[in-house]
């Protein structure tokens, strides 16, 4: 497209009185070039891809079951209802019980929140350690560490149940929080202390000679200037733990069952008739969390990757 | 009693020896600056001093205790960082009264430090304010402070004045000999840069390779430097090296192709053999030209080739006898470039170095 051609002369000096103070010079050309377009509808279309999803489940799970019938799967709903919403959470039937999701949430608040706290409290100390206190084979313990990460969890499961059985948690609350807090330790420990290693080096000198010991800089000097690295930590794990399915099903035992096992229990229910409009309200109501804890503090899990990210 | 005694000090980090069987005392009061390159082990010295390494031989006494398993705080020591190291999270006073807090010192008596720290430093507005909103200066004034509060005998600077711009590290250097002066602590310095060396030290230690070359004071250092390492270390523009044979016998000279230097008043330390191969170095402010080289027992006339005036002083950059050869002249010097001039010096202001060893005769 020759339709832009620009003339330098024309556009530098211009009157020379009011443009004294405004930077001179020729500007670029804005136009919007082919690149561009193709780029823009690659993002809507792939906007367009992930939200529809969203928009079929949440106008669905707004409709009466006459309306669902209809087929008309993008239609708005003609009569809103939120009767749906409720039955999932109050008293949609999950195999035996018919007590609704809310059983499962508080199950999985019970999981997570001790398992988020235990964990990045035990990790961040390992990291910690690991970077700022070095022993005789620390970085040995280090790699084995890491390398734990890339085993597949369900090679270890059976060994797991075995464990957990002899301790005399199997089937508990405290058998879940046992197990994710085991399985967050590679990751966390190595976010931790990549982002304690990245902290200036004469910073813990300084503490060290103005006495503080091994808690004492921890807690007072390193700890406070780390709260970007503990949201990325606390956003990682309970997304990851709230949407845990796996270890939920096998260890909590079936009334401790987490909120993502119920859901696939009022899912695949195969009596009756499928209520379309309950299952996804169901759906959305279990991963609402998650995706609250995004919108809240993205910002901040931005920020913390990049920190953590830096150094290493 | 010397108020720190290091003793066969040795470290190594797997097979890479750092610190070689090094000794050193430094008295009650002195200032001390340890001098080098990067890399030559200066921090690492200090840091064995503050209790932040291990050593892997040897002994550190302050004050006559051996302190070589001592903790850091154990030790007697306040440290300044060259990045400061102050806590961002805690406010200037926050950052003084830390190390006070955590030895349980008693609240009043953590007031009248902070504030006799603080009116030392003039520091007293920012108390309040946190290490983020403080200028580069300032910070370093709170990380000096930081370590006057703790009440110490010792002091250990990590290259303070590093970071800071070069008016800033002026000022700051004035304010450090005065402080020193009025306190009459203890202080070890490490720094590369020599100026700051010059000016503070009463005793200069230059290293090299974890292993002090000379341990002398300032004016020592530069007028009989031990070897040719701390010759061209120390003096800014460096000193000149000659190369050349020693000629021995009743008259001492200097000789090299088209060179025959006389070397008669020379301090020697020890005679040398003759027909050695040797160095001859020459500061390039001993070197006078025109006028003034007349009376001088070594002239010729050289070919000016480079001309760099600095204001204070010019520098002139030349060769003698096709070898490279540099010297000062009066910054108000109208030199031009191609022009003859007449130069000599001193050989007693001259220092010679055995050539396979490089060092001094």
């Amino acid at each position: 497209m020759t339709v832009e051609t620009y003339d330098i002369a024309q556009k530098t000096p211009r009157s020379s009185k009011s443009a004294a103070r405004e930077p001179a010079g020729a500007k670029p050309i804005k136009r919007i070039d082919p690149g561009r377009i193709m780029l823009y509808s690659v993002l809507l279309v792939a906007a367009v891809y992930y939200l529809l999803p969203l928009y079929v489940m949440v106008m669905t799970s707004l409709k009466g079951m006459p309306e669902v019938r209809l087929g008309n799967i993008f239609a708005p709903p003609l009569e809103i209802t939120f009767a749906p919403w409720v039955k999932a959470w109050d008293t949609a039937c999950t195999g035996l019980y018919c007590e609704g999701l809310k059983v499962g949430f508080w199950n999985s608040v019970q999981i997570t929140i001790p398992s988020v706290i235990i964990s990045i409290a035990i990790a961040s100390v390992n990291g910690y350690a690991l970077s700022n206190w070095k022993f005789k084979g620390s970085e040995v313990f280090f790699t084995i560490l890491i390398f734990g990460s890339f085993i597949p969890y369900q090679v270890m499961l059976y060994p797991l149940v075995i464990i957990t059985r002899e301790l005399g948690l199997f089937g508990s609350l405290q058998g879940v929080v046992f197990v994710h807090t085991i399985f967050g330790m590679p990751i966390l420990t190595l976010l931790f202390r990549n982002y304690f290693a990245s902290l200036p080096e004469e910073l813990f000198k300084a503490a060290r000679v103005d006495g503080a010991g091994f808690w004492g800089i921890f807690l007072k000097v390193l700890v406070p200037m780390s709260v970007p690295i503990f949201v990325v930590a606390i956003i990682l794990q309970v997304t990851g733990i709230w949407n845990d399915f796996l270890f939920g099903v096998i260890f909590a035992g079936v009334k401790n069952f987490p909120m993502t096992v119920q859901l696939n229990n009022i899912v695949n229910t195969t009596m009756g008739v499928t209520e379309y409009n309950v299952n996804m309200a169901a759906t959305i109501l279990t991963g609402a969390v998650p995706l609250v804890i995004y919108f809240v503090s993205g910002r901040f899990f931005v920020r913390g990757i990049a920190a953590g990210a830096v150094k290493g | 009693m010397n108020s720190i005694s290091i003793r066969d000090l040795s470290l190594k980090f797997g097979d890479t020896t750092v610190l070689n069987q090094l000794n050193l005392e430094v008295a009650e009061g002195e200032f001390l600056v340890l001098l080098g390159a990067s890399g030559c082990g200066k921090s690492t010295l200090l840091n064995c001093i503050a209790g932040l390494l291990d050593l892997s031989e040897g002994q550190i006494f302050i004050n006559g205790n051996n302190v070589t398993w001592a903790e850091p705080k154990d030790r007697g020591i306040g440290m300044v960082f060259q990045s400061y190291a102050l806590y961002p999270q805690m406010s200037v006073r926050g950052n003084l009264t830390f190390g006070l807090k955590n030895a349980r010192v008693p609240k009043d008596e953590i007031n009248t430090r902070v504030k006799r720290a603080a009116q030392m430093l003039q520091i007293e507005p920012l108390l309040d304010r946190k290490p983020a909103q403080l200028s580069g200066g300032q910070r370093q004034r709170v990380a000096i402070g930081r370590a006057l509060v703790r009440d110490v005998d010792v002091f250990l600077f990590d290259e303070p004045l590093s970071n800071l711009d070069a008016k800033l590290r002026a000022e700051l250097r004035v304010e450090l000999k005065r402080l020193h002066q009025n306190l009459r602590n203890t202080m070890i310095y490490v720094t590369h840069d020599q100026v700051e060396a010059m000016t503070l030290a009463d005793r200069i230690a230059i290293m090299r390779g974890g292993v002090i070359q000379q341990l002398a004071d300032p004016y020592t250092i530069y007028n009989h430097p031990v070897n040719k390492y701390v010759a061209g270390f120390i003096g800014s523009p460096s000193m000149n090296f000659l190369d050349g044979m020693f000629g021995g016998g009743d008259a001492p000279t200097f000789k090299s192709t088209g060179l025959d230097i006389q070397l008669g008043r020379y301090g020697f330390k020890d005679g040398s053999s003759d027909q050695a191969p040797i160095y001859l170095g020459i500061r390039p402010e001993h070197v006078q030209a025109g006028e003034a080289s007349r009376e001088l027992p070594f002239t010729r006339d050289i070919n000016v080739e480079v001309v760099e005036p600095m204001g204070s002083d010019t520098l002139i950059w030349t060769s003698l006898e096709g070898q490279p050869f540099h010297f000062r002249m009066d910054g108000q010097a109208q030199v031009d470039v191609g022009e003859t001039l007449q130069i000599g010096f001193d050989p007693a202001k001259a220092s010679l170095f055995d050539k396979a060893s490089e060092i001094r005769l």
